[in-house]
């Protein structure tokens, strides 16, 4: 489904990526862990299309086509979806016109004709209930004066609303209280399928109770410098990341 | 000949084609010498600063059309709310089109200047209100000079008009270029509402200065909601002079719409004489090309506890220029004055500017007064959250302008206005989305 080779990326002449290889087969779930400023978002964004992160070299290949020249929302249409680590407050858009508005381009984008409003309107009220959304929530402008957690959750609907291919965590469980991190994890496994991919950008172990990984990578200074499976992330929550680097430095 | 020159010496025909001995005429050979003096304003005047006239000026406009023109209602509704029952008051080329009007003299008042002008039984209307309020400058005395038609409403006391009235004017492009002068008149006495929606409109590109005039006085807890949609031809400019006259209680909204035309100046003042009332102006503009919008706003606060609010938005594409100059007055007895002030604005384009200058003259010291203007660009991080949610580029961008400016519309009473007007920003954004909810 994703493969990405070698790839580079850098802001203003500041390298970030600095040669990332991973493969993500449909069915599968990925971690990637890492210490602050490893670079995790950055991937996330590149792969999304953040037009600001130049890629230098290597490539990423969405189900073997170069996704390079293609916008951000070319990519949404193609499957991948990213849950934002900060989701972006936009005042004077409600989440519901703000979903039928994604819903309805992205089916223009594959020729098809806009959701009719029964459809949406059902659709709405399953995914809602799904992550336990009160529907008063959907009528609020996006992101305006939601909790950290509401924001989260708020991701994780707009995943189940669009049904992604390929959807990218970043820190979905940073600010969810206990109850709020198994209910969005249970929509997460909800919407999981042979057919989909799942990468989790996490700091702890916890949330991977809930999603389990087949595969664990660990970024360092932009690379993945150790993949293994779940329990790596055990390892690195009893231990932390200076055994790692002292891995890799030895290497040199 | 000049433009100037050319309305002075048409002038003097007009005279003699209108009622000499009537109580206006008087009113009309003084304005005529004001604007003699006055002339059009330049931009050495502080109020015009940023705002030329020099390129409208320059065409040899026609000051009264030579045909006698009419439209069929199919070819211009789409210009109407046409889908609210409504009073109409409809001109062609300046002149009145019985065809596409909808008056009234059941209990209120709802027609022509003209005949408000030349009957005897509007005589005290005319003689207490009309030409009591507005400025005499240049532009608004060539008006009055010449004003002969427009809207004539009055609204006696303890009356809630059951539907709107729409005031249109046409302009039919059968003149190479035309130049009108309406003139509209509005009196709603004590405790009576009414709701206006008003718009120029040419059709076709012909060019057409409109130089238009309303006074409006809201009497002891009137309502009067007044709705103006600015979405005219490319070589379509209009200057809008409002003058309000507000007595106690009373509340007056104007709602100023401004998406189309060459070049709009609003000169928008509010007079509160009297106590607890509250004046509401708000705008939404969005611009582009080389298109020019002004919004010259006053509120003159006279006497305690009142309130003013206003907001105006705009957005700035390609080589376009936008001006807002909000004055507050607040004189030494008007004690517990709330004035409130905002003008946000977005450039889309480096070409794009815009002149933004709140002025407050505060000479009382008990009182709340705020105001703030932004400029800024559209937030590149929400760009990119709304493109990858599967919103194109273009989409998202107007979505952003329009969430960014749609608080103005909240306060619109009518919900028809509200839709015609998304759908204009859509239409103007070159998107097919609905922004509803
Ligand atoms: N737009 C940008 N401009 C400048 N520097 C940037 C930009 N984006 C990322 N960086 C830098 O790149 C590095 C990686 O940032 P990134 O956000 O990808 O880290 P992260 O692994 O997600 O960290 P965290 O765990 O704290 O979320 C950081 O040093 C960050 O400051
Ligand atoms: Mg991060």
């Amino acid at each position: 489904m994703l493969k990405i080779n070698n790839l580079h990326a850098s802001v203003e002449d500041k390298g970030i990526l600095k040669g990332i290889n991973l493969e993500v087969k449909p069915g599968e779930v990925h971690a990637i862990m890492g210490p602050n400023g490893s670079g995790k978002s950055t991937l996330a964004s590149v792969i999304a299309g953040k037009e600001e992160y130049e890629v230098t070299e290597g490539n990423i290949l969405l189900e073997g086509e170069d996704i390079e020249e293609l916008g951000a929302e070319e990519r949404a249409h193609k499957g991948v979806f990213l849950s934002f680590q900060y989701p972006v407050e936009i005042p004077g858009v409600s989440v519901t016109n703000f979903m039928k508005t994604a819903i309805n381009e992205t089916r223009k984008a594959k020729g098809l004709e806009d959701m009719p409003a029964k459809d949406m309107l059902k659709m709405i009220r399953e995914k809602s209930e799904l992550l336990e959304i009160d529907r008063k929530f959907l009528s609020r402008s996006l992101n305006e004066g939601f909790s950290g957690g509401e924001k989260k959750r708020n991701e994780i609907f707009q995943m189940a609303m669009l049904e992604p291919k390929l959807a990218i965590l970043d820190e979905t469980d940073s600010g969810l209280d206990i109850d709020a991190l198994r209910i969005v994890s249970n929509g997460v496994n909800k919407l999981k399928s042979k057919d989909n991919a799942v990468i989790v950008i996490t700091h702890y172990q916890r949330l991977l109770d809930y999603i389990v990984p087949d595969f664990v990578h660990v970024l360092l200074d932009g690379k993945i410098v150790k993949s293994g499976g779940a329990e790596l992330a055990h390892e690195l929550e009893a231990k932390g990341y200076d055994w790692i680097k002292e891995e890799v430095s030895a290497e040199h | 000949m000049s433009l100037k020159e050319k309305l002075v010496t048409s002038f003097m025909a007009f005279e003699d084609t209108i009622d000499v001995h009537s109580p206006i005429h008087d009113i009309r050979t003084e304005a005529i010498k004001t604007f003699e003096n006055e002339g059009f304003p330049s931009k050495k005047e502080e109020a015009w600063k940023y705002t030329s006239l020099n390129s409208i000026l320059k065409h040899d406009y026609s000051v009264f059309p030579k045909h006698e023109n009419a439209l069929e209602f199919k070819d211009v509704k789409k210009y109407f709310i046409h889908e609210i029952d409504s009073y109409k008051i409809i001109f062609i080329d300046g002149k009145y089109s019985s065809h596409l009007s909808q008056t009234t003299h059941d209990g209120i008042d709802i027609c022509l200047m003209s005949s408000a002008l030349n009957k005897p039984k509007y005589r005290l209307i005319i003689e207490n209100y009309f030409n009591k309020i507005t400025t005499k400058d240049g532009l608004s005395s060539l008006n009055t000079a010449f004003s002969a038609e427009g809207a004539y409403i009055h609204i006696p006391k303890n009356k809630l008009v059951d539907k709107p009235i729409q005031i249109i004017h046409f302009s039919t492009g059968n003149e190479a270029a035309l130049m009108l002068q309406p003139r509209n008149l509005v009196v709603v006495d004590e405790n009576s509402h009414v709701q206006i929606i008003e718009r120029h409109q040419s059709l076709t590109n012909n060019p057409v200065l409109t130089n238009s005039v309303t006074e409006i006085f809201a009497n002891k807890r009137a309502i009067v909601d007044y709705y103006k949609i600015q979405n005219d031809k490319e070589n379509a400019s209009l200057i809008d002079s409002t003058f309000i006259n507000q007595k106690d209680g009373s509340l007056a909204k104007v709602h100023t719409f401004s998406f189309g035309g060459k070049l709009i100046r609003n000169n928008l003042n509010f007079y509160q004489n009297g106590e607890r009332m509250d004046s509401v102006m708000k705008g939404i503009t969005i611009i582009g090309k080389k298109q020019h919008v002004d919004h010259n706003t006053l509120v003159h606060h006279i006497e305690p506890n009142c309130e003013s609010h206003q907001d105006y938005k705009g957005i700035f594409d390609d080589s376009s220029t936008g001006v807002f100059n909000g004055k507050v007055v607040v004189n030494k007895e008007a004690q517990k004055t709330n004035a409130f002030q905002s003008n946000n604005n977005i450039l889309i384009s480096d070409k794009a500017s815009i002149n933004t200058k709140p002025q407050l003259e505060i000479y009382a010291d008990d009182v709340k007064c705020s105001h703030g203007c932004t400029i800024g660009q559209l937030d590149d991080s929400a760009m990119f959250y709304l493109r990858s949610r599967g919103i194109p580029e273009k989409e998202a961008r107007a979505l952003l302008m329009f969430a960014f400016s749609n608080n103005v519309l909240d306060s619109v009473k009518i919900p028809e206005i509200k839709n015609r007007i998304t759908k204009i920003i859509a239409n103007k954004l070159g998107v097919n989305i609905g922004f509803d909810l």
